[in-house]
């Protein structure tokens, strides 16, 4: 196989698998800020317990995310080193600004959220777990600007100098703010909040289908849902305004998403399809609204959208993948959505807890977010070929040049070797947390001394 | 400012960064050298929580490194990293093994399981601390570059004996330091034994050391040539014995930070060596010099190197700011608890 597909195949295997953690941090953090903060204003003791137990798998789940992590920096000298020098200039810094202020403040204050429990003051402990989580948003922050440089390229220009090609910044701002980074920032976060909130929703619907820890789990539900559902309405409307700038920065990602392939035509929209990629035409169920495409990004059903075939075959993206990722993304989305919302609705009314099967479909749906998650970058990422940076370097023109077939193939193959294990002992090890439940914090064994009786100081 | 005074001030930046991940990392991935030493499940627990709450602090220092390497100097950071290309692997793989060992390993009480994740941890951690010298060590050496600074080289071409040399030298000078900082975090019986280990790490460090010194200056001139050029400098080798031959005395006196910090700063005079023998190359590229990538031909432009001058600047502050805090927080020795690992 050739050395191309390899590395891409490594890459998106040795990514997807990181980011399984990331957004289920950035999620936990939001729901564990919030549980202190509860806890600092009431000084339940519940919330203490619920917000321990829940910091004992942010950890494992933090831990995760670092092993993983360290790799993908590494991967774009080792793999993709002509990229490097081509975008070091510009690319380089968004990660070298996400060392200094995200991940020194992540591992610096987790230390204290982890191990701070007792050791030092609530207050001190809930701003080390505020700091975490901003930590955990100014990364998504960095990297995403990053990524989106990628997608939509500017603030900068192209230096040829001593026979080598490559980007520099002209404006650091109008880089940072590229046309895409700021919609697909509040998308990812969404996403982010979404995964963390429904980890906590499924155990605890576990943790009262099985009555045990009933009370933190009901607490951790009310939270959850509420953080779930706030997102999920975010998602929805980032994610038209991602898909606004998809169409006006990347028109043949939109069209790969809907595999419109009519040059200049208004175009429909699919709940389901197949794309008949040789026929260059979709089978499927179609939105049943005539031109629904046309009018969300034109505002007007009947304005032409750019096709597949206004681009030569080698410009364009791969469709069947981008088409089914973005539309199963979509359906999830939309799945959230209305889980989230009956979730608070039959909270509100006070019948959530009795009602068996919808508790056991919120134990299932901690894959859902996950999995769209995995669909939302698949699409975004495949979406973007053929190109490496949309519109200056082809995939292919990223290579390392001294880096042959056989040794990806080796690398790659110990990746997934390591990673299986990883995840197998991953999933047993959260599954024993989540068997095992929170604790009962001890009277007395509070942080700044004091005894906790009937939820009050004495 | 001048982009040959940007790109020399982000050639400091790159070091002092690298340096403080040696001073940091060094003793976490040398108390992970040690773990194996002793049998006992407690002593095990105590070393990994001595490291528990800063080893992944620890680690940022080099992922900011490389990151920092990628936004200045590019083209060092694509031919380093393509170049060694089964080595970083290899390096991903034990920072991998040594990450989740340290996270998994209390979860089960079973032996079996727990002997794993030791081995894992140990295994990683010495792996690590190899390569990162081996690294160090070919890049004083030289690599074969081309006129495009692509490493034409073999891996096995990368594990001649002087890169060797360094790799295991790196490996005795974290062993000391982890060992040092044992004794420091430590009381009672494991302390008695990390004492010992402070000892014979000493031993073979020194060793290792005079045989490097020896070897740099037989076979590889140009990394002592700024020395030889600056007499004054020969203050730094000085101020570095010095340094090391205060270890066992704090050790002696039972002033256990000072040993610390004498062992820090040993190391922190031994990466400024390297790094003004090298200036301005970054990879020296052996036989073919003319090839070599200096901070010169592979930093980015100046305009980038300023604005994340201001980055580093304004970052840096905070970050020394709440690395000090966490320090200060887990003083002391270190006690088993409830969130203990």
């Amino acid at each position: 196989m050739d050395v191309a597909f390899l590395a891409r195949l490594q890459f998106a295997l040795t990514i997807a698998f990181h980011y399984v953690f990331p957004p289920m941090s950035i999620g936990l953090g939001v729901v564990l800020v919030v549980l202190e903060a509860i806890w600092l204003k009431t000084r339940d003791p519940l919330a203490e317990q619920t917000a321990r137990f829940w910091t004992k798998v942010f950890g494992l789940v933090f831990a995760m995310g670092v092993a993983t992590g360290i790799v993908m920096e590494f991967e774009f000298g080792t793999n993709w080193s002509t990229y490097s020098r081509f975008v070091g200039d510009v690319f380089g810094s968004p990660l070298a600004a996400e060392g200094i202020f995200a991940f020194f403040l992540e591992s610096g204050f987790l230390a204290l959220l982890l191990f701070g429990w007792g050791r030092v003051r609530p207050a001190l402990h809930f701003l080390a777990t505020v700091m975490v989580t901003l930590g955990a948003h100014f990364s998504a922050v960095w990297i995403i600007v990053a990524n989106s440089w990628q997608q939509t390229p500017a603030g900068h220009h192209i230096v040829e100098a001593g026979g080598r090609v490559r980007a520099e910044i002209v404006d650091f701002w109008a880089m940072v703010f590229n046309p895409s980074t700021v919609d697909r920032l509040t998308h990812t976060l969404s996403g982010a909040w979404q995964t963390g909130a429904w980890l906590v929703i499924s155990v605890s619907a576990f943790y009262v289908l099985r009555k045990r820890h009933e009370q933190a789990a009901r607490l951790g539900m009310r939270v959850a849902l509420v953080i779930a559902l706030i997102a999920s309405l975010a998602q929805l409307a980032t994610g038209h305004g991602s898909a606004d700038g998809v169409a006006e920065h990347q028109p043949a990602k939109l069209a790969a998403f809907e595999g419109h392939y009519a040059e200049s035509a208004p175009a429909d929209m699919y709940v389901l399809g197949w794309v008949d990629e040789a026929g260059e035409r979709v089978v499927g169920l179609r939105v049943p609204v005539a031109g629904m495409l046309s009018l969300l990004v034109h505002g007007d059903a009947t304005k032409p959208v750019t096709g597949l075939r206004a681009f030569a075959p080698q410009d364009r993206p791969p469709v069947q993948i981008v088409f089914q990722s973005y539309h199963l993304m979509v359906a999830l989305g939309m799945l959230l959505i209305g889980a989230s919302a009956a979730g608070v609705v039959l909270l509100w009314r006070e019948r959530l807890f009795r009602m068996r099967p919808v508790l056991w479909a919120f134990v299932l749906m901690v894959a859902a977010p996950q999995a769209a998650n995995q669909l939302g970058w698949i699409s975004a990422e495949v979406g973007r070929q053929p190109w490496i940076v949309y519109g200056l370097l082809r995939t292919t023109d990223g290579l390392s040049r001294v880096v042959d077939a056989r040794q990806v193939t080796v690398s790659l193959v110990l990746f997934t070797v390591v990673y299986l294990l990883l995840m197998v002992v991953f999933v047993y090890l959260l599954d024993k947390k989540i068997k095992h439940g929170p604790d009962s914090v001890e009277a007395g064994e509070h942080a700044d001394g004091s005894v906790m009786v009937g939820g009050q100081r004495a | 400012m001048s982009a040959s005074m940007l790109a020399t001030i982000w050639y400091a930046i790159v070091g002092v960064l690298l340096t403080g991940y040696a001073i940091l990392d060094g003793f976490d991935l040398g108390v992970g050298a040690l773990h194996l030493l002793t049998r006992k499940d407690e002593h095990r627990r105590l070393m990994i929580n001595a490291i528990g709450p800063v080893w992944d602090g620890n680690e940022v220092w080099l992922v900011t490194g490389g990151g920092a390497l990628f936004a200045a100097f590019p083209e060092a950071y694509a031919t380093a990293f393509s170049g060694f290309y089964g080595a970083f692997i290899l390096l991903l793989f034990a920072l991998i093994f040594r990450a989740v060992s340290i996270e998994f390993r209390s979860k089960e009480p079973s032996r079996a399981w727990r002997t794993a994740w030791d081995v894992g941890f140990a295994v990683g951690s010495i792996v690590a601390a190899l390569l990162i010298g081996v690294a160090v060590g070919n890049i004083a050496w030289g690599i074969p570059l081309d006129d495009r600074h692509e490493h034409v080289g073999t891996l096995i071409g990368l594990l001649h004996p002087y890169a060797l040399l360094v790799g295991v030298t790196t490996v005795a000078l974290f062993m000391m330091h982890g060992s040092i900082y044992v004794v420091m975090k430590t009381d009672g019986e494991l302390q008695e034994i990390a004492r010992g280990w402070v000892r014979n790490t000493m031993i073979f460090f020194i060793l290792c050391y005079v045989l490097t010194t020896m070897a740099t200056l037989l076979y590889v001139p140009h990394m002592a040539a700024r020395l030889r050029a600056h007499p004054v400098l020969f203050v730094l080798p000085v101020l570095n014995v010095l340094a090391i031959a205060n270890i066992p005395r704090e050790i002696h006196l039972k002033r256990e930070l000072r040993a610390f910090l004498s062992s820090c700063a040993a190391m922190a005079v031994l990466v400024a060596l390297f790094g003004l023998n090298m200036f301005p190359n970054l990879i020296l590229s052996n036989p073919v010099t003319a090839n070599s990538l200096t901070i010169h031909n592979a930093a980015s432009s100046a305009r980038t190197l300023s604005t994340m001058l201001y980055v580093a600047v304004g970052g840096m502050p905070f970050v020394i700011g709440y690395t000090s805090i966490i320090y200060w927080v887990f003083r002391g020795k270190v006690r088993l608890d409830a969130t203990s690992y």
